[in-house]
């Protein structure tokens, strides 16, 4: 079993513990502007719920059919403080144990992890986006609302954008010092063996 | 090697979460609108070019503003008691608010029709419709004031008025809310049963401009939204926007959607006037009010009447046709030729344009898809002209200038979209600050537009000016149309909520203006014509007092002998013959209003003393240096007190019985 250096211990500690900002800081938001509302409309999704103009929001998609926004639509928020915890479980005991392999672990997860959340995003949204009500107000032949997933959309009068917010932004670094800290430690080893 | 590798990683880093962030859009782009200023400034003592002619929405009272400054000259009350005015609380006003359910004191005013001859402005009369008490009114284009409000029976939301033919031969009136006729207490689910819809044609008297319903026509219940008479070559036919024809009566925001396509109403004016006149009409015991001022008596009369001509369209072939317009349509427009009318369909992608050549043709050929109730529905492509494709988001209403393009504004992309009628091809578009509703160009509903300018009547105002609070400025916005491209010139506020306008050039109208009454020609039975006639005159417990102003005096301005619960009516009659120098009667404790009284006119405030005192009363209208010397008082005894009926002026007490006397 490889063991780690004593920086790069440093370094899966501090992102585990960083990770812990989720609970307190938005991961995610959803800007909206129309000509009508130059100030903009947001939506901040938390680890646990979604805050912001979530019912002017709702108020103004119902009109094209859409579902009215709800905390209790997403089972996620109800598991998601759990898989945060155990991924910061996992890096902090990789830091402890100082074991490689459990940093790899470390890694994998907080991709994995990032990597399902914008999955469940995206099927939310297409749901969201295309499945409306029959009965809705405003029909428009075609057109479907699925806001984007990272980026910037044109949806009707509305301009959408979808991207991290500070918990997010707080995540990626969280990923981004983990694998500086294995990216290190395998270069780390390579100079090990070469000089061997 | 290692620093350079974690360098080169914190780069990247730092290059995506740039990219990311820079996906984020900027807000709107401010407009720049380069020598807008020098357009829209009119210099001190200078005269605007155009009359704009606001509605008020609810505050059921008329803008008047200058264009292009945007300037404010008055606000003509019509369906609105003004305290300010005593306009509705005079006892010579008070009869033009009288309805079948007694005084209603407010209305929703909503439209504007200006007179025309031969389809343009003559500058005789200003019209509108009141929506929530179904009535219309005349408004003065020589005094700026209400002459006339006629109520509209068997109508649930005047909202398709006060529309006008183009020699000013009708005005309509058509129902928004479809209801049972006659006050019937039905179930509101037996709607397809028994709720109807009404359309008045009021005819306007051509040298007065006295309004009385003509005839009614009794249409299938549904909802009538707008309406534009035809002119040139479709003279003598109306078109009509109709929702709601899935017969909806609870949730109209969904159910009253459902359907692909709704109807636009071409009515043939002058095939029902030959029913008419063949006796085909039956007449309706109805009752509505019908209320005239009269400029020579300076007060108004409230009649009841109670018949009403109706034409069931269901049973007469040839009056109606329904034409399919897609998704709700609001705004019903007809072009400066007469030709074509545009459908916009607030829920629909597109617009149609119809042609009323094809609708002719395809009513002679036959060319229908079916009937409802028996009234055929010529086949869509048979009566289109042609879509404008992608125009925009939640079409309301179009207006047009005398080049062949039109205006349409878009509530939801709140913007004005610059097309052809012709090609309908889309020329331009700009936004409006926010959320348009109704548009207007000067001359724009006529055969004759100036279109120099067109102006937006927006819904939302949010940024636009400072803020005062959680009610905000209501606002229009000027745009420069004399060029290809549009440009935003000014932002101006407005009072009420602005729904139509017109604008007419102010060399149609200023030249006609009202300065004063003449006070030799002063009806009122009431008036006093000279000092000499003022006077003070009990009949049982009603005290008229028959007042004079004239700077800087009331006369009489000392009067003894009335009694707590009297009924004291003030005939004040305004001396002066100069221009602008109104005179205004107020009483403390008068639970009404004040009046303001013009030169050569009597107005009456009625006042019921309360208590035992000395009541002052006094001229509002600051009329001259000695303004604030124009003053009186009122002796007020207890009631049953003997105190002898006295009154003078500028005589010591004791001396004399009275002034003039």
């Amino acid at each position: 079993m490889k063991k780690l250096n004593q920086l790069s211990r440093w370094l899966i500690l501090i992102s585990a513990l960083m990770m812990v900002s989720a609970y307190f800081v938005p991961l995610w938001q959803i800007l909206m502007w129309a000509p009508q509302y130059p100030e903009g409309l947001e939506m901040k999704i938390w680890i646990n719920t979604l805050t912001g103009d979530v019912k002017i929001i709702s108020a103004l998609n119902h009109y094209i059919g859409m579902k009215h926004i709800e905390v209790s639509m997403f089972p996620e928020f109800g598991y998601m403080i759990y898989i945060v915890a155990f991924i910061i479980g996992v890096g902090v005991l990789a830091a402890l144990i100082n074991k490689r392999a459990l940093l790899s672990i470390y890694i994998a997860l907080i991709l994995s992890a990032g990597i399902g959340a914008l999955v469940d995003f995206y099927l939310w949204g297409y749901d969201y986006g295309h499945n409306l009500s029959p009965t809705a107000p405003i029909v428009v032949p075609g057109m479907s609302y699925q806001p984007p997933l990272i980026g910037t959309k044109q949806l009707l009068n509305f301009t959408a954008f979808s991207g991290p917010d500070v918990g997010g932004w707080i995540f990626i670094s969280a990923g981004t010092l983990a694998i500086v800290a294995l990216m290190s430690e395998i270069f780390a080893s390579r100079k090990v063996i070469r000089s061997n | 090697m290692k620093t350079l590798n974690r360098l080169a990683i914190a780069l990247l880093v730092g290059a995506v979460s740039v990219i990311l962030y820079q996906c984020k859009p900027k807000g709107p782009a401010e407009v720049t609108t380069g020598d807008a200023a020098s357009k829209v400034y009119v210099a001190p003592g200078k005269y605007d070019e155009f009359y704009n002619v606001v509605s008020g929405g609810f505050n059921g009272q008329i803008g008047i503003y200058g264009i292009p400054s945007g300037r404010l000259f008055r606000i003509i009350p019509v369906f609105s008691q003004t305290p300010e005015s005593g306009y509705g609380f005079s006892e010579e006003t008070k009869p033009l608010l009288n309805t079948s359910h007694g005084q209603v004191p407010w209305d929703d005013l909503h439209h504007i029709a200006l007179s025309t001859t031969k389809g343009e402005h003559d500058g005789r009369w200003i019209f509108a419709n009141g929506n929530n008490t179904p009535r219309v009114a005349r408004v003065s284009f020589k005094s700026f004031r209400t002459e006339e409000i006629l109520e509209i029976p068997n109508s649930g939301g005047n909202h398709s008025s006060p529309f006008i033919t183009e020699n000013t031969e009708y005005l309509v009136a058509g129902t928004r809310f479809s209801v049972p006729m006659g006050n019937k207490d039905v179930p509101i689910n037996s709607y397809k049963e028994n709720f109807k819809g009404s359309i008045s044609f009021v005819k306007i008297d051509p040298a007065t401009g006295h309004m009385n319903i003509a005839f009614q026509l009794r249409t299938p219940g549904f909802n009538f939204d707008l309406s534009r008479a035809g002119k040139g070559p479709s003279h003598g036919w109306f078109f009509f926007s109709c929702y709601n024809t899935e017969q909806a009566y609870t949730l109209l925001e969904v159910n009253a959607s459902q359907k692909d396509k709704d109807f636009i109403m071409a009515v043939n004016w002058k095939k029902a006037e030959e029913y008419l006149a063949q006796g085909k009409g039956r007449v309706e015991k109805v009752k509505y009010a019908h209320n005239v001022y009269s400029e020579k008596t300076h007060s108004a009369t409230s009649t009841m009447e109670s018949e009403v001509n109706v034409l069931d369209i269901e049973k007469l072939p040839g009056v109606v046709y329904f034409i399919p317009c897609p998704k709700s349509p609001h705004g019903c427009d007809v072009d400066p030729s007469g030709e074509y009318i545009v459908g916009s369909g607030k829920l629909a992608a597109m617009m149609p344009v119809f042609s009323f050549s094809k609708i002719q043709n395809a009513i002679s050929n036959k060319e229908f898809e079916g009937d409802f109730n028996g009234i055929p529905v010529i086949k869509y492509e048979s009566a289109l002209h042609g879509e404008v494709k992608k125009p925009g988001l939640g079409p309301l209403h179009t207006e047009f200038d005398e080049k062949g393009n039109a205006y349409t504004s878009f509530f939801v992309s709140s913007e004005i979209v610059k097309w052809n009628v012709k090609t309908l091809e889309i020329i331009d578009r700009v936004p409006t600050y926010y959320s348009i509703g109704h548009l207007s160009v000067p001359g724009g509903p006529t055969a004759k537009p100036h279109g120099k300018y067109v102006i937006a009547y927006n819904k939302i105002t949010k940024d636009r000016y400072l803020p005062t609070g959680p009610e905000l400025t209501q606002s229009a916005q000027l745009y420069d149309i004399s060029g290809e491209k549009m440009k935003l010139l000014l932002d101006f506020p407005t009072t009420g909520e602005p729904h139509y306008a017109e604008a007419i050039p102010a060399s149609l109208v200023s030249p006609n203006s009202t300065k004063i009454y003449k006070i030799e020609e002063n009806e009122n039975p009431y008036v006093a014509k000279g000092e000499g006639q003022a006077r003070v005159e009990r009949k049982g417990k009603e005290v008229h007092v028959y007042m004079t102003a004239i700077r800087s005096h009331l006369t009489p301005d000392n009067i003894e002998g009335v009694n707590v619960g009297d009924e004291i009516y003030f005939h004040v009659t305004n001396l002066e013959q100069d221009w602008d120098v109104p005179h205004g009667f107020a009483i403390k404790g008068a639970t009404n209003a004040e009046i303001l009284i013009m030169p050569g006119e009597t107005q009456t405030l009625k006042y019921v003393p309360l208590e035992v005192g000395v009541v002052p009363f006094y001229c509002t209208d600051f009329c001259s240096a000695l303004h604030q010397e124009m003053s009186g008082y009122l002796r007020v005894s207890a009631p049953g007190a003997k105190t002898p009926l006295k009154f003078s002026t500028g005589i010591p007490d004791d001396q004399t019985s009275g002034a003039g006397k």
